[in-house]
């Protein structure tokens, strides 16, 4: 743990080039592709956070769109409603969060499979439909950004796009810096063991409740701090935008397409999603007939019948023909336990 | 009181309807412990075969049943074919994440081919029609639906309990291996059950172009609405599946007129937790 280890080397080599993307004018000067970039760093973070109890834990949410929206309307209340700057509206959001999450999850984990699934996607209908109705919090309207000075204290910038790529980057370095930090650490030692096998860890002394509460309520707010930077970088906030099915199915998909359970699986579901989707969109998606989605599904079809280990799987495929040891596909991919 | 039992009778009629939808989803996850998450837009997809037919050929919904039941058989046959087949033996969400991925596919494609615009059927045999029961108004369409729905749930109760074939299936979901060692083949049974749980999908979708319209997006909250029953009813229980369809329709409508039309979902997926919570396994289940 106190000596930095290779795989650590390679991470702080890629956030670094990372960092020095925005100087190559080539990158910079062409705002769509530093918004690719930027939406690649916040759906790896999102599924980070995502991968914390899903990957880690074995427990596979599709509420996650709760938290982020809860996140996203912490963040928007904040600026839209108040008047204030978002900093304070993020914290109470992430806080907020945190206690929906473990509310909510103490009695979902009680149930097993498809149940939990099911519960957990009628917790995302419930929450979209009480936000559209709810006044206070701008109902069906949502909330729409005033213009206000820009720079770090309200996290807004209008002329490039340069301020929210290191912010993305920032909240990538500390979700993965976190995860990171928890692979080592008997948190989550525990947490896998729970994963692995509920009933065994609990004979050594596990507490699994404890556990996987603890990491639901820090996944949760993880999720809800980058709900908060989504809803920044939209300038714009509805009930369907964040609290959704399609959104929670997007956290779960990053993952399990890059590998759940492993740090690289959320980073390299990103990498190859975001840019497939926001490609093909720019593509065929004007054509008003959903062709960018026909093929997203397509491949994920493809990609779940082929490669269930997801992209990390593939990669270490192609690492053990090369006959190298594989730098960043390590882990356990034995998500969803029922 | 006359509009508690108007509204009640209609929460049934539409409770029906649900079950129809949801006995597809019961039957693949009885046997097989599978989601699909692709049912909502099996619906979806038979009710666009309903429609066209009735557009283009001028075929009644009445007699579209059949081609939406074959339709979605041979949908749901390919489904297992090319994508469930591969997904036994790899993690328990793999098919449930690549049948998302199949919702995805269907429901853009539909928008691709027949544009977002929802679409009704008009001059249908059954048509507006309703009729006066004491103080009750009874819609025909619906009646007949839920008639339909009775019949269907009674038939595959009835197949799976009392034939040769039904039995082969009760034994591939209780033990695939042994099953096997009995010499039944369960690569058939999984085909069928999938064909036949997508037909009961494509009737049940075949007929709702009388009064309800189509678009791309019609399917995924009576997909949602399956699960909610399934789960409610108990692993793989038809009984179960009725009884909860039939108390989601009822809690659907009541909520609906007496607290405001928004809520009636929230109320719906509220009952599923409560139920859960209380009996982890649903209604039914053990």
């Amino acid at each position: 743990m106190n000596a930095l280890k290779r795989k650590d080397l390679f991470w702080l080599a890629l956030v670094a080039l990372a960092a020095l993307l925005p100087a190559v004018s080539a990158v910079s000067a062409n705002s769509f592709s530093m918004h690719v970039l930027i939406l690649i760093l916040l759906y790896a973070s999102m599924s980070q956070a995502w991968n914390i109890i899903g990957g880690y834990g074995g427990q596979v949410s599709f509420g996650h769109s709760v938290f982020f929206g809860i996140g996203a309307y912490g963040a928007g209340m904040a600026v839209v409603t108040y008047g204030l700057s978002p900093w304070p509206g993020i914290l109470i959001g992430m806080l907020a969060a945190a206690v929906v999450a473990v509310l909510i999850s103490y009695p979902c984990f009680k149930l097993s499979g498809h149940y939990f699934a099911i519960a957990t996607f009628a917790i995302v209908e419930i929450f979209n439909r009480v936000f559209l109705v709810w006044y206070w919090v701008g109902g069906a309207l949502g909330l729409d950004y005033p213009i206000v000075e820009e720079g770090l204290k309200n996290l807004m910038w209008y002329d490039t796009k340069t301020g929210y790529f290191y912010c993305a980057l920032a909240l990538f370095v500390l979700v993965f810096g976190i995860v990171r930090f928890l692979e080592g650490h008997r948190f989550g030692y525990q947490l896998r063991a729970v994963r692995e096998g509920q009933e065994t860890a609990e004979s050594l002394g596990v507490n699994s409740t404890a556990i996987k509460l603890a990491a639901m309520a820090l996944s949760a707010a993880l999720a809800a701090l980058c709900g908060a930077f989504f809803v920044q970088y939209n300038l714009r906030v509805d009930p369907p935008m964040v609290m959704s099915l399609d959104m929670s199915m997007k956290f779960v998909l990053v993952t399990i397409l890059g590998g759940a359970g492993t740090l690289a699986g959320p980073l390299l579901g990103a990498a190859v999603l975001i840019p497939l989707q926001e490609y093909t969109r720019a593509l065929w998606g004007g054509l008003g007939g959903g062709v960018d989605l026909i093929i997203f599904g397509l491949l994920i079809i493809i990609i779940v019948v082929k490669q269930p280990a997801g992209i990390s799987g593939i990669v270490r495929d192609i690492a053990k023909r090369i006959g190298r040891r594989p730098t960043a596909a390590k882990g356990g991919t034995s998500y969803g336990a029922a | 009181m006359d509009t508690l039992v108007q509204v009640l009778l209609d929460g049934m009629l539409n409770g029906m309807l649900y079950a129809l939808v949801a006995l597809g989803l019961c039957l693949i996850w009885g046997v097989m412990d599978v989601i699909n998450f692709a049912h909502g837009e099996y619906v979806m997809v038979a009710m666009y075969v309903s429609y066209w037919l009735g557009f283009l050929a001028k075929v009644d919904p009445l007699i579209s049943i059949f081609a939406g039941g074959a339709f979605i058989f041979i949908l749901g046959a390919l489904t297992y074919k090319l994508i469930i087949h591969y997904t036994v033996g790899k993690p328990p969400l793999s098919a449930l994440l690549a049948t998302f991925g199949l919702a995805m596919l269907l429901k853009n494609l539909c928008l691709n081919r027949f544009t977002p615009n929802f679409r009704i059927l008009s001059d249908t045999w059954l048509g507006d029609r309703t009729f006066q029961l004491g103080f009750l108004i009874v819609p025909v369409p619906q009646l007949v639906t839920a008639v339909l729905a009775l019949l269907v749930i009674g038939l595959i109760f009835y197949m799976i309990r009392s034939t040769r074939f039904g039995w082969a299936v009760q034994a591939t979901a209780m033990d695939k291996e042994a099953a096997e060692l009995m010499g039944i083949n369960t690569e058939r049974i999984y085909i069928l059950v999938f064909g036949i749980g997508g037909a009961t999908v494509g009737i049940a979708g075949g007929i709702m172009p009388t009064y309800l319209a189509v678009h791309p997006e019609v399917g995924t909250m009576f997909g949602l609405i399956a699960f909610i029953c399934v789960a409610m009813g108990g692993f793989g229980s038809i009984p179960g599946t009725l009884m909860a369809a039939i108390l989601v329709g009822v809690v659907e409508a009541l909520s609906g007129y007496y607290i405001a039309p928004v809520f009636k979902y929230v109320a719906v997926f509220g009952l599923y937790l409560a139920v859960v919570f209380l009996r982890p396994k649903g209604i039914f289940g053990w």
